[in-house]
């Protein structure tokens, strides 16, 4: 009985895929992605890059595939470690152009190694739809590569965000004009307070305690001591995973009671609230999704459904966006032809889960600057060009 | 005032982590580049034993210190022994050590990476305020400063207060002359090494509580430990413990009132003056 | 300057071979260029490294210190000075900080050296990130140059050239004597009246020199340098574990472990991209425990008692071993 069964359920399963194989003629679209898996920017790219890749894939080849030109073609992913290292990010790139001949690439993750790449990208002339680097130099790195898009904006444009927020709570009565200024010494801090400083004296700001930190320090307790004894009303930190973790955590220990407490890249991330619970509400941050768009809502869903972890709340929407921009560009062109493609990403408008992104002039200029932990989520306040800001609120006392 | 408090807190996080690789190179004269893997291993079996079974450290040090020491233990008759017994002066075990330990490191990284993957990690354990002299701290410093207290007390009374302890020393000094007076050389720089294992895993522990860790960060611990035993002059414990809390002393000096970007400056120009004007370390004997 | 016939026989299969290597960019301009760029890239670090560190035995872990400085010193300097004065500069500022780190630590035992160079990198990662906190509003810098693939794999090509030409111009002369009797014996090198640790200091500038100049002619690679990167710490390590897996008796030594290691890592970041790491320290421990003196030196090993006289050879076709 048992050995009839089998044998039947195994003829249907041959049957089955017999069937689907002489489907409507398939082809496979094959895409590159060279990130880090290893090395200091691993933990970060495994948050908030390879989930979404992993993600848009699944969704793509579970509705049948991209449709271009008359075909269904499957996504097929081939995906290498840049070990965090500009060096075998190159050589992975060489490897997908060359050897593996990838139809398309997927943007590398963090401004150093797509700054590192866009020349390679550039010169075998496939789209370059960065998602995670965030720098002033956009402007003429659109004129070098003029293949490569840019959607998460600016460091001015985050920096001014925090001034914005800050000035909103001002205004507000919340808090006073004393803000304690730190940032992490690597590029993005640099570049963040190098706009950030400006910005917030301009509004009226006095900056009464700054300081910078080396990149993996673990021993923040002197610099929270010495921002708290400087009196501020409002903190900010241009900080980093680790850092931003460490400072929360000092700034609650020594009970460093500001109106306005701001750390950098990491208060996004799901593990932060998961970590800090009551304590993290009212935290701001870099990023920030759209508090009520249903689109986010239904993506954060899925992510989680698919992947098995949350989405952190600023540059995972952004890097699943620019996938859906890729696939919308392909079907629109209906050709795989990567001129064509770049071509079709500055036509029109796309939509995606973070809104109407236009790249018209490769520069995706909408993004949410500053996000504050409200009732688990991490809204945005601070933003250019996007509405639907949630007003900022006044941090309560660390418990 | 504040600022002694939080630099000798931070000298005795350095001495949990320098504490064991003064026994592995003080007695069993092994250089163990891989004692900050060991560290983040034991970081990560405190925060699994913590988030999935809500086992709070300080128990989970019952669980961790044994096997640190068991695992310690083999590598060193396993991996080391034939390394120990090949060469044929203390630089030639040195030189080897440190290359089969640096295979080591990279090993454990792997093993960890596939195991925990790249991220980082941290729990929040004890996060609380502990008032000294009207100032806050982290509670899961102190209790940690405490533990290390208790643990380099144990260690010294030990070392100094008992036989074995006494023939443990002597090895360190000299290994030739102690095997001449009938101690076991091979037995003793086993058990050292497997010990050392075993304190830098309570160590790793202790410090999950309070920082940020993931699988590539070892060698950031091992830098400072290396730094450390340096200092106190190899192989003596008081000389590491008081090393430990100069470290962090002036470290957390150096960040709060010159500048945080220089922590690492003040370190390496500490060692350096130590390597030109006491290369023996606090501790330790003018070489031959 | 006389040459035996055997070293103008490995002068000419030197010379034939860094031909046919040059050819390459003709052939492909792709992924295989970009290997093999890697491999001369670390040929040159190696052999430079082995220059200092084969004969005394000394391991140094400072290689991505002097590297990030060399490419440092472009990324700094591109706006003001041509290429060349730049990489010339990179190898000045390594060997500078070569002469201050040799004397600080090169008085005393071999093990404080490994030590102090392997946090070196790091210390000047921050200082040179402080630096730029202090001095500019960005931390990386831009190196935008006309150079494409194939320039810098020439540049690394002759690079590698010069050091293996300065590696035997040292070992015919009375400096690598010297350094060969340090090696062997320091007591007994201090006793004949040779000032050791001076000439250990030059050495190791020399060899820094190189590993700086590599650094500079990688900068326009790079495209954005920043500190994390062009100090990064596993440069260091890659470098020991080629050129001790090679051999680090013979000025070819490390060519011998470049070659293959970069081809299996290569292989295997491809196929196991989650488990370089457990490669790496496979190989060390390989190196350790089977080969301690190298491919080369266990080739010599085999060599050596293929001639000995266990056969019936004549006594006369008996040559020593190598």
């Amino acid at each position: 009985m048992l050995r009839k069964m089998t044998l039947m359920l195994a003829a249907s399963a041959v049957a089955v895929v017999a069937a689907t194989g002489f489907a409507a003629a398939q082809d496979t679209l094959k895409i590159g992605a060279s990130a880090p898996k290893t090395g200091p920017l691993a933990g970060g790219a495994a948050v908030t890059h390879w989930p979404n890749i992993k993600l848009w894939i699944e969704e793509v080849n579970a509705r049948g595939g991209l449709k271009v030109g008359g075909k269904n073609m499957k996504v097929e992913l081939i995906e290498y470690d840049d070990k965090t290292s500009g060096e075998e990010a190159v050589k992975n790139i060489q490897r997908l152009a060359t050897v593996d001949k990838v139809d398309f690439i997927v943007t590398p993750y963090s401004t150093g190694l797509n700054v590192a790449t866009a020349p390679l990208i550039a010169r075998y002339g496939y789209p370059h739809i960065t998602t995670s680097a965030a720098t002033d130099n956009v402007p003429e790195f659109v004129k070098r590569w003029p293949n490569s898009f840019w959607l998460l904006g600016t460091s001015k444009q985050l920096a001014e965000g925090v001034a914005d927020a800050l000035a909103k709570l001002r205004n507000s009565g919340a808090i006073g004009k004393r803000v304690a200024l730190v940032n992490v010494a690597d590029a993005f801090g640099l570049e963040l307070v190098g706009a950030g400083k400006p910005a917030l004296q301009k509004a009226g700001f006095d900056i009464v305690y700054e300081a910078s930190y080396p990149l993996g320090t673990q021993d923040v307790a002197p610099i929270i001591s010495a921002a708290k004894a400087a009196t501020p009303d409002a903190f900010v930190a241009f900080s980093y995973p680790p850092d931003t973790f460490a400072l929360t955590e000092q700034a609650q220990i020594q009970k460093l009671d500001v109106g306005a407490f701001y750390v950098g890249v990491g208060t996004a991330f799901p593990g932060y609230a998961a970590r800090f619970k009551d304590n993290a509400s009212g935290v701001m941050g870099v990023g920030g999704i759209t508090p009520d768009s249903k689109a986010i809502q239904d993506y954060r869903k899925r992510h989680k459904e698919v992947t098995g972890a949350d989405a952190d709340s600023w540059a995972s929407a952004t890097t699943y966006a620019g996938l859906e921009i890729l696939g919308q560009a392909i079907e629109r062109a209906g050709t795989t032809d990567k001129a064509a493609v770049i071509a079709e990403i500055k036509k029109k408008p796309f939509t995606t889960v973070i809104g109407e992104v236009n790249l018209a002039d490769n520069v995706n200029h909408n993004i949410w600057a500053v996000g504050q932990w409200q009732g688990g989520s991490f809204n945005g306040v601070a933003s250019a060009g996007i509405a639907g800001a949630k007003a900022p609120v006044k941090k309560d006392a660390w418990k | 005032m504040e600022t002694i408090v939080t630099g000798i807190l931070l000298g005795g996080t350095y001495a949990l982590v320098a504490l064991g690789l003064t026994l592995q190179y003080g007695v069993s004269r092994i250089m163990n580049l891989a004692n900050g893997e060991t560290l983040v291993a034991a970081c990560f079996i405190a925060f699994w034993l913590f988030t999935s079974y809500q086992v709070s450290p300080l128990w989970g040090l019952l669980v961790i210190a044994p096997v640190a020491f068991v695992v310690n233990w083999a590598i060193y008759m396993l991996l080391l022994r034939p390394l120990v017994d090949r060469a044929k002066t203390q630089g030639m075990l040195e030189v080897d050590s440190i290359l089969a330990t640096f295979g080591l490191l990279f090993m454990f990284q792997g093993l960890m990476l596939r195991g925990f993957g790249g991220a980082y990690t941290s729990y929040a354990f004890l996060a609380e305020r502990f008032e000294i002299f009207g100032t806050f701290y982290g509670l899961n410093r102190v209790v940690a400063f405490v533990a290390a207290v208790l643990i380099s007390s144990a260690l010294y009374l030990f070392l100094y207060r008992t036989r074995y302890g006494t023939a443990v020393r002597a090895v360190a000094v000299n290994p030739n002359s102690a095997s001449l007076v009938g101690i076991d050389v091979a037995r003793a720089a086993a058990l050292s090494f497997a010990l050392g294992g075993a304190l830098t895993a309570c160590g790793g522990a202790l410090l999950s509580t309070y920082y940020t860790f993931n699988a590539s960060m070892g060698v950031v611990f091992t830098m400072k430990a290396l730094i450390i035993v340096i200092m106190g002059g190899v192989g003596d414990v008081r000389g590491a413990v008081i090393a430990a809390l100069i470290l962090g002393i002036t470290e957390t000096a150096v960040a709060r009132l010159i500048d945080p970007g220089l922590t690492l400056a003040a370190t390496y120009a500490l060692f350096t003056l130590v390597l030109l004007f006491r290369p023996q370390g606090i501790f330790g004997r003018q070489q031959a | 300057m006389r040459l035996s016939a055997g070293e103008i026989w490995t002068g000419l299969v030197g010379a034939f071979a860094v031909g046919v290597a040059a050819l390459l960019p003709l052939f492909d301009q792709g992924y295989y260029l970009a290997l093999a760029l890697n491999i001369v890239l670390y040929a040159a670090l190696c052999t430079a490294w082995t220059l200092f560190s084969g004969p005394t035995h000394y391991v140094s872990l400072a290689t991505a210190a002097f590297f990030g400085l060399g490419t440092y010193a472009v990324g700094l300097g591109l706006d003001y000075l041509p290429f060349p004065a730049l990489v010339l500069a990179g190898g000045a500022a390594a060997a500078v900080l070569a002469g201050l780190v040799g004397a600080a630590t090169l008085r005393i035992s071999g093990v404080y050296f490994v030590i102090f160079t392997f946090g070196l990198a790091e210390l000047v990662r921050q200082v040179v990130s402080y630096a730029q906190t202090k001095l500019s509003t960005r931390m990386g810098l831009y190196v935008f140059t006309d150079f494409t693939e194939k320039h810098i794999y020439w540049m690394l090509l002759a690079l590698t050239v010069l050091v293996f030409i300065t590696g035997w111009l040292i070992n015919r002369s009375r400096f690598g004597f010297a350094m060969q009797i340090i090696g062997n014996d320091e007591t007994v090198a201090r006793h004949s009246g040779i000032n050791t640790a001076r000439l250990k200091i030059i050495l190791f500038m020399i060899s820094g020199a190189f590993i700086g100049m590599a650094g500079a002619i990688l900068a326009p690679r790079y495209a954005y340098v920043e500190p994390p990167s062009a100090f990064n710490p596993m440069i260091s390590f890659l470098v020991v574990i080629m050129a001790l897996l090679g051999g680090t008796l013979r000025l070819w030594g490390p060519l011998v472990g470049v070659i293959p290691f970069t081809l299996v890592m290569d292989f295997v970041s491809v196929r196991f991209p989650n488990d370089t790491s457990i490669v790496i320290g496979i190989t060390f421990l390989v190196i350790v425990y089977l080969l301690p003196d190298g491919v080369t030196g266990r080739l010599e090993q085999l060599l050596a008692r293929i001639r000995q006289p266990r056969s019936h050879a004549e006594p006369a076709a008996v040559k020593e071993p190598a």
